[in-house]
């Protein structure tokens, strides 16, 4: 659907990656071209008018941030550099300062890179446990699963609501409705959902919810940190600098600005946040409910047309999310990406950043289709008439 | 050499490699050759005795440019000297990167010869190759 608004789709491309990260429409395009050529100015700044206009624009961003998440002021939106710097920041700036050693916290294996680390280097640091919530024969989450998993020392429950490869959605509201009766913060890792699925933070109860621009149709270099206004109040900045400060003295006395803009010091990437602005207008338009509609129908069809195919392994049929995990049989992942890219199809090979999920489906490796609005049918088509041809696979690759 | 013959050279190497085995002594140094794009992963056991290298065993997951190229590694270099092999990775590290090298000591290796074309498999087809050249001269420095 609206295949005319992305620029990148008449390059005769047939993207499957948007999980990677997602094309992006003119109208985000211009709006960014638009501060670079008309009101290049920082924001915050400056009593002229194109600084104005930079500050409104993006401020008006916050805004539409906080009314498509349904959060309930903008001082809860926080500006980052993109979804792993939000996690980055709930890690060390809040629960760095709030666990103590022997504090648990619970993920699962198949978490990106992104909600792994950090809690990894806490646990160097100060001594906290990181635990692994166990999956099901699907490799998706249960309430039971993580019921078991919470003890008395649990003080935090970090999770995608969508995963990146198996593509499960995960009950977010029953997670947190769960996790708070036990006195347990919830971190949302959005994302994988933010442009797959309805994200109503005051419903999902979240603690935190972070995502990334560059995965709703927006810029790079832009990333969401939603917080609680009494959690955010309590976090620590990670940097410090121009634009958060009230004021500074020589004997090393400073104050800090209230919420959100103590949290986001220097300059920030104005053209991208403007741009992500724009992006969330366009899914707005479209609505995000067609959206989901739409690629429930395309998901349906592509696992319809894998499954004619008897020397392809799906990993993840039963997952509700728009992306399919497979191999064709005695290939490896990276021998048929580069293949179908003979046909400019684009898919990711890997192990897509969650390398301990390998403990769960006995393979390192996948190929990996991810769905956005723009595909279609046809595109579907094309791909499994290329698998179907694959008996020649070493003839166009080797 | 057609791209037939090297085609079937790749893939017979790919599918019933050489020296694709853990050896079960541990009298063999093992390093792990890994890709940064995080897809290829392969450990490499190698035997040495003096400076010879007595043989090379190899295990992990990794595409058919990387299985086949290590495949066929292993056969090229064992029974050589350190400083002979060094000069074999070095005519084939030449060879993909488009410069002068010595076709002939490198025999069934020269299948890669056009893999400068493809951008996205020059890692694959080097990988083994430069973790192999790392541990020859950490060992020839001992």
């Amino acid at each position: 659907m609206h295949r005319e608004d992305f620029p990148m789709i008449k390059n005769n491309i047939v993207y499957f990656d948007s999980g990677a990260t997602t094309f992006k429409p003119q109208v985000v395009i211009d709006s960014i071209t638009d501060y670079y050529q008309n009101y290049c100015a920082n924001a915050h700044r400056g009593d002229y008018h194109i600084s104005q206009i930079a500050s409104s624009k993006f401020e008006e961003t916050r805004e539409i941030i906080k009314n498509f998440i349904n959060s309930k002021n903008t001082s809860e939106i926080v500006f980052t550099s993109g979804n792993t710097e939000s996690i980055n920041l709930v890690v060390f700036g809040y629960f760095r300062h709030q666990l103590k050693s022997g504090d648990e916290v619970l993920i699962t294996k198949s978490e990106h890179a992104s909600n792994v680390l950090p809690w990894f280097v806490l646990e160097k640091e100060i001594g906290i446990k990181v635990k692994y919530i166990k999956l099901d024969e699907n490799k998706e989450l249960t309430i039971d699963n993580l019921e078991e998993s919470i003890t008395p020392n649990t003080k935090v429950i970090s999770i995608a609501h969508i995963t990146n490869v198996v593509g499960d959605i995960r009950d977010i509201k029953s997670i947190c409705a769960l996790a708070h009766k036990h006195n347990i913060l919830v971190l949302v890792d959005g994302a994988q959902a933010i442009a797959h699925t309805k994200v109503d933070v005051q419903m999902l109860d979240a603690d935190f919810y972070t995502f990334s621009s560059h995965k709703i149709y927006g810029p790079t270099g832009v990333g969401i940190l939603y917080g609680k206004y009494e959690l955010l109040n309590k976090m620590f900045p990670i940097n410090y600098g121009g634009g958060m400060n009230t004021l500074f003295e020589h004997d090393g006395y400073y104050e800090l600005k209230s919420l959100p803009h103590r949290l986001e010091a220097g300059t920030p990437n104005i053209a991208g946040v403007i741009g992500l602005g724009s992006a969330i207008e366009y899914v707005n338009n479209i609505g995000i409910d067609n959206i989901i509609k739409y690629e429930e129908e395309l998901k349906k069809y592509l696992l319809e047309k894998l499954k004619e195919l008897d020397f392809i392994t799906i990993y993840n049929a039963n997952s509700k999310g728009p992306v399919v995990a497979f191999n064709i049989k005695g290939v490896f992942s990276q021998d048929t990406s580069v293949y179908l890219d003979k046909y400019n199809i684009c898919i990711r090979a890997g192990n897509h950043c969650t390398k301990m999920l390998k403990d769960e489906i006995n393979i390192k490796n996948t190929c990996r289709i991810s769905l956005a609005l723009y595909n279609n049918k046809e595109e579907i088509d094309l791909l499994i008439n290329v698998l179907k041809n694959s008996e020649n696979i070493w003839k166009e690759i080797l | 050499m057609n791209n037939d013959l090297k085609r079937s050279i790749i893939l017979d190497n790919y599918q019933f490699p050489s020296n694709r085995k853990i050896p079960n002594d541990d009298s063999y140094i093992k390093i792990n050759t890994n890709n940064e794009s995080c897809i290829d992963n392969i450990d490499l056991y190698v035997k040495l005795e003096n400076d010879i290298i007595k043989d090379i065993n190899f295990e992990g997951e990794a595409c058919a440019i990387s299985i086949s190229t290590t495949s066929i590694m292993t056969k090229l270099l064992i029974g050589k000297s350190i400083k002979e092999a060094l000069n074999i990775i070095r005519n084939y590290q030449n060879m993909i990167e488009e410069k002068d090298y010595d076709a002939n000591i490198l025999k069934e290796a020269i299948v890669y010869n056009e893999t400068y074309k493809q951008p996205s498999r020059i890692k694959c087809a080097t990988l083994t190759w430069n973790g192999m050249e790392k541990l020859l001269k950490d060992k020839s420095l001992n």
